[in-house]
């Protein structure tokens, strides 16, 4: 099991990573998920031992290795884009960590070949990297990656570059090819559908720190912070201030809705209230529902949903409903907030309801 | 000008194409019409770029002619198009500045001064640029550098066409999705016809009122996003718009009826004409699948959890059948039974809709 | 500063290197240093001077003199050098066999050795059995590079942009080819001009290339010895007596030690100060 304890990384006067403790679960899916730059791939190199924490500890199965070089790690790691090396057959590519490691040449064969079946790479394995489309490169290095039987593999965004149907294939199989392994697997992405579609754990990073980490349901529907929700959705959550006062919240003088529960117990006062474009619907008469009457100002209409931005009191928000509904721009359209689901944030950003 | 036409397209990369692999685009016949946003939707190494290429006069076709309007534009030159590009990576001249960057293209052609500035100013605040008109165009982020090439082009008043050829490919998820909004804004706002080659179908099917899916080099179907979806004509566009994408489960036809799973599944178009001996295949999506009482017997194999939705892969002996529930419905727990809306359910025969004309 | 997970036994590797080169070049820069500072009238007896040598050098007429030869030669063969470089880099083709033909061409004047370099242009430009010397006279014009300065330095600098404008060229044809396709396209969709297309896609693209190819020729035009000393030995009298001609005639000529001593010092430290001048002026303005 990975733990980075207090683990900082600081280059000049920038601090990549602020000082961090994160506890990684074995055997399942660790994602990271924050937008570029947030330090993904900077925590992932302090994991593997690519580079140095400035400051703390990485332990490893109980040891502390932060010292150890990453050669002498079983670590392996696929990048987003496609490293193999060019020279070699493919058969060659995912045979090099077994043959660094000195394995006899019959047992190199059988891992290599039952790996080749598992990721339908059995035709391919005489050519070179370069004759293979993007997903089989990638196959290729996965390939190599798990071959090598090690304790820690490093996905770092490795789906990114590739078209966005083979990106939902390989999607499913990642979790089924390290079903039943004993290895922690770290995942980097930036999209919060493929977080949770891998299932597992999750770690929003946003500048540098961790924000939360949890199962991938519990930090998507309790998020910890604003910005752990905001971390968390795509598209973007709606973000409003209301205030509470007696026991409704207030977003405007028209719209307003009851405190219920818990929430009537908290003091009165400004709040952020996060929805998520999904839970603003068209407007049906739910129970629960409350009707707003805004603008529309943007109509993105796909075949199997559609995705409305209205004005909604001088803010920009999104609606997203499954089905196709005609919506005229400009024109004024009742759309409904499903507030059961709202996320209420404290002025300081921590979740107190919701 | 009025409508631009592709008749009869066919390009080869290679010297002298003998098989049907050499050829990058297998003869071609499409038509937009003026003012529409249309996208050009396929896998890596369909044609998409080949074609959109051709259409700015980047590339000229091995066969095959390009029509604006009556125009047999063909043997033109880009610049003597009318047509404006973004390409995949933000091209923008580092040592100008944002607003010497938008003026470029006037300028190049002759803009006396003062007709360049207010055109150039209402450009940058359309797309909210006008901040930063003074700041060195090497310093933006890359959804800028993106917009300052959206701005290029829609600084000509002679533009007519603009091709995208997939813009959003290097912008920051987050960001992305702001900058498709502003294109679909932008496109509803100005008018101008829009050209949009993606891989991506969200990006497509969002942006476009017509969508043309291509497969190796063809046009597989033209359609609105809302007849790709509900009715696609190959099994091609059902596996490859929707995610998840089509359910397509070997089925066979007796009596005129499909059969699957030892039971009659009622199909939206008749399996009359089905010739014998064809691969025939049931398509549903998995938002018109839905769990009931009686029906085909599953067991449930796994459940993700997509957020705002699930998807149930639902297994019936060897073929996976995908289920679409909402965020907070039931899933069932070992087995179930399935029923399909029969409105949406469609039979293929070798992978066209049977009973159309291909 | 943290512990790196490095391999320690890498520092035994570097070990004999350290070695060779503390033998060959480190000693023997401090006994230079050594000599620069001392006087010796023979029989291996010095007296240490202080600065009495630098002060000697740095009011000489003689090297104020070479050093203005020196730099007039390096402006004059950056000023041709580069731009033609880059003018023969925009022509060569991209692809195909004959890029391959004219990469070998541009690639052969860098492989001759420097001195067979001088040896060529000496006969070369002979003027009574050089093709070239005895060409130009028989067209009229009075060429004799062995007795009139003005030829001796037109010989020298067409010698030396013979000789390495092929590396500035190679060296922008590699930069070049790594602009990607999509400038060029959205150069002629914006209707560009070929000049415009130079001008702000080409050369600011070519930048940092263009700072290495600069820095490079810079040092080493300032260093040159070689090919000058075997095409005129400094000659007509010392009218292409360069910096580096004249330190060895100082040193192994006359034998004054101490002078070619701290000669060579402040020979060093000029081409140090203007090499960082020159890159810090070409990378002014540019994050890192």
């Amino acid at each position: 099991m990975l733990e980075l304890r207090e683990v900082a990384r600081r280059v000049g006067a920038q601090t990549h990573i602020h000082p961090t403790s994160l506890a990684l679960r074995q055997g399942e899916f660790n994602v990271l998920l924050g937008t570029t730059l947030a330090g993904k791939t900077t925590l992932m190199q302090l994991m593997a031992g690519l580079v140095p924490p400035s400051a703390g500890a990485v332990w490893f199965g109980g040891r502390d290795v932060t010292r150890v070089p990453v050669q002498q790690r079983k670590v392996a790691m696929v990048f987003q884009q496609f490293i193999n090396y060019p020279n070699q057959t493919v058969f060659e590519n995912i045979a090099s960590p077994l043959r660094v490691a000195r394995t006899a040449e019959a047992e190199v064969r059988s891992r290599v070949g039952h790996i080749a079946e598992l990721l339908q790479l059995g035709p391919f394995l005489a050519r070179r990297p370069a004759e293979l489309s993007g997903g089989q490169q990638q196959r290729t290095a996965l390939a190599r990656a798990l071959v090598k039987d090690a304790d820690l593999v490093l996905l770092d965004e490795p789906l990114a570059n590739l078209d966005y149907k083979l990106r939902e294939g390989l999607r499913e199989e990642l979790p089924r090819l390290f079903a039943g392994r004993a290895c922690t697997v770290v995942y980097a992405t930036t999209e919060p559908s493929e977080a949770l579609l891998l299932g597992g754990y999750t770690a929003t990073v946003h500048e540098g720190r961790i924000t939360q980490y949890g199962p991938n349901g519990v930090v998507y529907r309790e998020p910890a912070d604003l910005v752990t929700a905001k971390v968390f959705s795509d598209p973007p959550i709606n973000v409003a201030q209301v205030t509470k006062s007696g026991r409704r919240f207030h977003l405007s003088a028209q719209v307003s809705w009851p405190a219920e529960g818990r929430l009537g117990e908290l003091p009165d006062g400004p709040y952020t209230v996060g929805l998520r474009p999904h839970n603003v619907l068209r407007a049906a008469g739910k129970d629960g529902g409350v009707p707003v009457d805004c603008r529309v100002l943007i109509a993105e209409i796909s075949g199997s949903e559609s995705v409305v931005h209205f004005d909604l009191g001088g803010m920009a928000w999104v609606s997203q409903s499954h089905g196709v509904h005609g919506f005229k721009v400009g024109a004024m359209a009742r759309f409904e907030l499903d507030v059961s689901r709202c996320l209420y944030f404290a002025p300081d950003g921590a979740r107190v309801g919701g | 000008m009025a409508r631009i036409r592709l008749e009869k397209l066919r390009h080869s990369y290679v010297a002298a194409p003998a098989r049907d692999a050499d050829w990058a685009l297998k003869d071609l016949d499409v038509q937009w019409d003026d003012g529409g946003a249309y996208a050009l939707l396929g896998p890596s190494g369909c044609g998409k770029t080949t074609l959109l290429n051709i259409v700015s006069g980047l590339l000229r076709p091995t066969s095959g002619r390009v029509r604006f309007g009556d125009e047999d534009v063909t043997d033109r030159a880009p610049d003597q198009r009318n047509i404006a590009q973004v390409f995949q990576f933000p091209v923008v001249y580092d040592t100008m500045s944002v607003y010497d960057n938008l003026a470029f293209p006037l300028r190049n052609r002759g803009v006396p001064e003062a007709e360049v500035d207010p055109r150039v100013r209402e450009i940058a605040a359309l797309l909210d640029l006008d901040a930063m008109l003074a700041q060195r165009a090497a310093g933006l982020t890359a959804d800028g550098k993106q917009k300052i090439s959206l701005g290029r082009g829609l600084v000509r008043s002679d533009v007519n066409v603009i091709m995208f050829d997939e813009p959003l490919t290097v912008i920051d998820p987050h960001l992305k999705w702001r900058l498709r909004s502003k294109l679909k804004e932008l496109h509803q706002r100005i008018g101008l016809t829009m050209i949009y080659v993606t891989h991506d179908q969200t990006e497509a099917m969002t942006f476009a009122d017509q969508v043309v899916v291509m497969h190796e080099g063809a046009v597989v179907q033209i359609g609105s996003p809302v007849e790709l979806f509900e009715r696609p004509r190959h099994t091609f566009v059902g596996h490859f718009i929707g995610s998840p994408g089509m359910n397509i489960l070997p089925c066979e036809v007796r009596d005129g009826v499909a059969r699957f799973a030892g039971m009659a599944v009622p199909t939206a178009n008749r399996a009359a004409g089905v010739a014998s001996g064809a691969r025939t295949e049931i398509g549903v999506r998995p938002e018109f699948v839905r769990f009931a009482d009686q029906g085909i017997p599953v067991r449930v194999v796994r459940v993700a959890d997509a957020g705002r939705h699930r998807i149930v892969e639902t297994r019936h002996s060897d073929s996976v059948i995908r289920v679409l529930l909402g965020e907070h419905q039931a899933v069932p727990a070992h087995t179930a039974h399935l029923a399909f809306d029969p409105a949406f359910t469609q039979l293929y025969a070798d992978g066209w809709l049977a009973g159309e004309a291909r | 500063m943290s512990a790196k997970t490095v391999n320690q036994r890498a520092w035994w590797l570097v070990l004999p290197v350290v070695v060779l080169v503390g033998f060959n070049a480190v000693i023997p820069l401090m006994t230079v240093v050594n000599y620069s500072v001392q006087e010796t009238f023979g029989n291996n007896r010095f007296f240490f001077e202080g600065v009495k040598w630098f002060s000697e050098v740095v009011h000489s007429g003689r090297f104020h003199d070479s050093l203005k030869r020196q730099l007039i030669f390096t402006a004059i063969i950056l000023a041709i050098e580069i731009p033609l470089g880059v003018a023969i880099a925009l022509a060569m083709p991209r692809k195909g066999f004959w890029a391959s033909v004219c990469l070998v061409l541009m690639s052969m004047p860098l492989l001759i050795p420097w001195n067979v370099v001088g040896a060529m242009w000496n006969i070369f430009a002979l003027p009574d059995i050089g093709l070239l010397g005895w060409t130009l006279n028989k067209l009229g014009l009075d060429y004799n590079y062995t007795r009139q300065p003005f030829a001796a330095w037109v010989t020298l600098i067409a010698m030396d942009v013979w000789h390495w404008t092929s590396l500035v060229a190679l060296l922008a044809y590699a930069g070049l080819s790594a602009i990607p396709d999509a400038y060029y396209q959205a150069a002629k969709i914006d209707g560009a001009s070929g000049w415009a297309v130079l001008r702000y896609v080409q050369l600011p693209k070519l930048k940092h290339v263009l700072t290495i190819a600069v820095l490079l020729r810079f040092m080493d035009s300032f260093m040159i010895y070689t090919e000058p000393v075997v095409l005129t030995g400094g000659g007509p009298g010392n009218a292409t007596t360069l910096l580096s001609i004249d330190l060895v005639k100082v040193a192994l000529g006359q034998f004054d030690l101490g002078p070619a001593a701290a000669m060579s010092l402040i020979y060093f430290l000029i081409i140090l100060l203007l090499s960082w001048l020159f890159y810090r002026v070409m990378t002014l303005g540019e994050e890192d």
